[in-house]
């Protein structure tokens, strides 16, 4: 067959966002030889995309946090069917990854007296998010990036996985190629940790850049890893609607957390209208509380605005249903109107707010640059002058790779999983900014055992017929005379039944129809036909970019059948209740049949401790 | 719906030419999409970097009618469509196939910088730094390695400056300049983007280390003429000459050639004349 290069490492990070960079200098720490494969160049994952901030209970801005609070915060926003174990971990050691990063040279905005300055964010009780304005995973990944360059670890840059290599159980190693040339390399490793990221690239509106498309969750998958929670894929209420080229593009919760309001065509705030009934002690009363909270009156609650990503987005999607939307299918997202004169005026205390935005253009565009820059650039719109239109859009997914909660290995021994491709912490949604936290206290521990574990095992064998056959299935679409289809056309047409059928709002017909489509859809992906040579191909990457997409595609479809209720991002217009009794206490897994179908199961969730009992009844 | 014409360069090492193309003009729409349509419809194997779209991540740059942009952030509405829009690589870095280049010798300098190393933490872990004091290094930081700025300095572009690193860091300056017309091996200069990655650890007010000797005799600071190329193509809209560079040739010069700054280390010590320096105001903000 075609030759390849071979690398050894004893622990193998495929993905270097923030998970995987944090995973693969732990990693290093335990003085392990370690490879780090990444899909684009280095320091251009999908975590610079991150914006609002990471969360962590350091309590700088208000001294009454604590990992306790976060902990609940964490639990309620998932509709506690999180794995308690990893939100426990995540809570307790997010504010030291946080100093961490300070230490090894992050710049985080200040508080007054010189600390880590802290914001709002939907969800979070107190101001919670470490940030950088709204450029935080940049500020993010660049940190690590630039750490992590020095610590010893091998960088493989533009490099995809396209199998994971096993003997008998255990993993062995990893095999791919380089985009540049096209050849192949293998890599054997004892331990190998997913970063992969998410799975948005199977959805037409999203967030998402090319590089999510589920190879993480695909490889783990037919590796015999489980997956968890798949039904669970995160709409973010913002995302850009105008014009249709930008469709999707981000924008951040922190325009809200900083007194952004959302409003109908009618010019209502509708959010006001619909609070659900285990947030209404943490909701504001009216406007003039929730803007105080923004601006950190501790007396106050936050506003409506500021409620969980799957409520808000469900209430822009009725405002839009009922007529109530703006010219172009969203709803208008507005902080130009902290800029009009009379901004406060219908507050009892006006002057309270205008004392704190004494220069209101200003204020927005240093919290909020990247907004500012996007709108200018991308949209003609200036965020100071006018309201933003926003809309629904994929942004991340909570199931994922199923994993033990304290050494991140998922069931085959020596496969790791950290970061978005890994689930459990977020159960049934996700709050703004424990992303970024999760990355950075989940990749450490996923590195900090994949490590220990590459120390106690010597290397597996690997055989060739395995490399044989992932080389001659890459091939395999290069060298298809009767090939007739066009990758991207199938990429597409996937996207089209995903949004339309399984998307934002889900009924058992539509997914059974999706179900059917994603079949002819395969038999598709199996005609494509790469062109020309090689060499840096993104037609000929897609075509294998299919596959992972297919996979996850039908696992979230058939999780999400099962599912027959309401709950956090799932949101069944056929069973539009959320039914506790019934399934709020399990999970979804899906895992490949030896037979190599998809097959399905329920997991029940593992009892919580007392201990931790207490603290969720204590913050209610 | 309004079609433009593409001519996008097609081609590897071994050399290449502009086809055309066209594409569906939508209303908002940026040059990435045309690209992407192009690849969709007429050449699937048509080779570009992106992956935000959104402009965080500087992947897709390459030059526009001549201009070095970001493909996703140049609107078409920018661009006269009554002629064909041309579409090319950018030009410092050697060509990988079709947009792509070969930035890899960027990383290489990336990591002859020292990283940041602090001073110790207050009592209690942690450190104290004012946002004033910040201001200046965020900045710097907002930088999103797109290399635009790299690919318009003339001291790399035109006198391709682009010494193996890892052999200057040796002290012997050895391999080949891409497209290099003499055999004398290159030189190193850092270039804009390093600049400011240096300037942002300097400028750190919790760094301990110094990076003057290595901008003075690696990156070699001298070389800047500023020309102001850089800032006028930085996406993020840095001030990279006036912020960084100039505030940074100011500290070699003091470090090196002035004696009234060597008699008075001499007589105070180093440390303290650093950290007086740091306190020097920005030129230009």
């Amino acid at each position: 067959m075609d030759s390849y290069e071979t690398h050894e490492h004893d622990v193998l990070v495929i993905g270097a966002g923030g998970a995987g960079l944090r995973a693969a200098i732990e990693a290093s720490a335990g003085g392990v030889s370690v490879g780090l494969v990444c899909k684009s160049l280095l320091g251009k994952a999908h975590t610079v995309m991150a914006e609002g901030g990471i969360a962590a209970a350091l309590a700088n801005v208000d001294e009454r946090d604590s990992w306790k609070v976060h902990f609940a915060d964490t639990m309620r926003g998932g509709q506690y069917v999180n794995n308690w174990r990893m939100a426990e971990l995540h809570a307790k050691e997010a504010p030291d990854r946080v100093r961490e990063l300070e230490a090894w040279g992050a710049v985080f905005d200040r508080t007054r007296d010189g600390r880590i300055l802290q914001r709002n964010f939907g969800g979070h009780r107190y101001p919670r998010l470490a940030h950088v304005g709204d450029r935080t995973g940049l500020e993010m990944i660049r940190t690590l990036q630039d750490h992590g360059i020095h610590q010893g670890m091998s960088v493989y840059m533009e490099c995809t996985i396209i199998a994971l290599l096993k003997d008998g159980d255990r993993i062995a190693g990893a095999f791919g190629y380089y985009r540049e040339k096209g050849r192949f390399v293998l890599f054997r490793a004892k331990a190998i940790v997913l970063a992969t990221g998410g799975v948005g690239k199977a959805f037409k509106i999203t967030s998402n850049s090319w590089e999510y498309t589920g190879d993480g969750h695909s490889l783990a998958y037919r590796a015999g890893a489980e997956l968890l929670d798949m039904e669970f894929v995160q709409f973010h209420p913002t995302g850009m609607v105008w014009p249709p080229s930008v469709r999707g593009i981000l924008v951040t919760e922190g325009v809200r957390g900083e007194g952004g309001i959302l409003t109908n065509s009618k010019g209502e705030r509708f959010m006001y209208g619909d609070i659900p009934d285990n947030y209404k002690n943490q909701t504001a009363k009216n406007p003039e509380e929730g803007m105080r909270y923004c601006l950190g009156d501790k007396n106050c609650n936050r506003p409506a605005e500021l409620l969980t990503r799957d409520h808000v987005a469900r209430c822009i999607r009725r405002e839009v249903r009922e007529g109530r939307g703006s010219p172009h299918g969203g709803v208008f997202l507005d902080v130009s109107w902290l800029t009009h004169s009379d901004a406060f005026k219908d507050f009892k205390d006006p002057a309270w707010c205008k004392e704190r935005i004494t220069n209101p253009v200003e204020h927005i565009k240093k919290k909020l640059p990247s907004m500012y820059h996007q709108f200018k650039e991308l949209g003609g719109i200036d965020i100071t002058k006018e309201p933003m239109e926003v809309g629904p859009t994929t942004h991340y997914v909570m199931g994922g790779i199923r994993v033990d909660a304290d050494s991140q290995m998922s069931r085959v021994p020596g496969l790791f999983a950290c970061g978005e491709c890994a689930a459990g912490i977020n159960g049934a949604n996700r709050l703004g900014g424990n992303s970024l936290s999760d990355l950075l206290v989940l990749g450490k521990r996923a590195g900090e055992y994949a490590a220990r574990y590459a120390k106690e095992k010597s290397a597996g064998q690997i055989h060739n017929d395995q490399i044989e056959a992932a080389a001659r299935w890459a091939l395999s679409f290069m060298d298809q005379p009767a090939g007739d289809e066009n990758p991207y056309k199938v990429q597409q047409d996937l996207q089209e039944i995903m949004q339309d059928l399984v998307g934002i709002v889900r009924v058992e017909a539509e997914m059974q129809k999706a179900l059917g489509e994603i079949e002819k859809l395969k038999d598709r992906a199996r005609r494509v036909k790469a062109v020309g040579n090689r060499e840096y191909n993104p037609g000929w990457h897609t075509c294998m970019d299919l596959l992972n997409l297919m996979t996850v595609s039908e696992a979230i479809a058939k999780a999400a059948i099962e599912r027959k209720e309401s709950r956090g991002a799932q949101f069944r217009d056929d069973f539009p209740a959320k039914n506790d009794a019934e399934y709020g206490k399990k999970n979804t897994i899906i895992s490949q049949a030896g037979d190599g179908t998809m097959q399905f199961r329920w997991e029940p969730l593992p009892e919580m401790p007392d201990y931790l009992k207490q603290v969720i009844e204590d913050q209610k | 719906m309004p079609q433009a014409t593409f001519k996008v360069y097609r081609g590897d090492r071994s050399g290449g030419e502009f086809k055309d193309y066209s594409a569906d003009i939508s209303e908002g729409m940026v040059v990435l999409d045309a690209i992407h349509q192009i690849q969709a419809t007429q050449a699937p194997d048509l080779a570009c970097r992106w992956n935000c779209k959104a402009g965080k991540c500087g992947s897709c740059s390459a030059e526009i009618n001549g201009k070095p942009r970001l493909m996703c952030m140049t609107r078409m509405e920018t661009i006269p469509i009554d002629q064909p829009v041309t579409i090319q690589p950018v030009k410092t870095f050697p060509l990988i196939k079709d947009l792509v280049t070969d930035v890899s010798w960027n990383y290489k300098i990336n990591k002859m910088i020292p990283p940041f190393r602090p001073k110790p933490p207050e009592a209690d872990g942690t450190w104290r730094m004012a946002q004033e004091e910040v201001d200046r290094v965020q900045e710097f930081r907002k930088c999103i390695e797109c290399f635009l700025c790299q690919d318009v300095c003339h001291i790399l572009r035109d006198h391709h400056m682009l010494g193996d690193p890892e052999a200057a860091a040796a002290g012997t300056a050895t391999g080949t300049a891409p497209g290099a017309e003499t055999e004398a091996p290159p030189e190193t200069f850092g270039g804009p983007r390093f600049m400011i990655r240096v300037a942002s650890l300097e400028m750190h007010p919790l760094d301990t280390d110094d990076r003057l000797p290595l901008l003075k005799d690696k990156l070699n600071i001298g070389l800047c003429n500023i020309t102001k190329c850089c800032t006028e193509v930085c996406p993020e809209h840095i001030k990279i000459t006036d912020n960084g560079i100039i505030p940074l040739k100011e500290r070699v010069v003091d470090e090196f050639y002035d004696p009234v700054m060597w008699l008075w280390r001499k007589i105070f010590g180093r440390k303290d004349e650093r950290k007086t320096l740091q306190q020097l105001p920005v030129v230009a903000k």
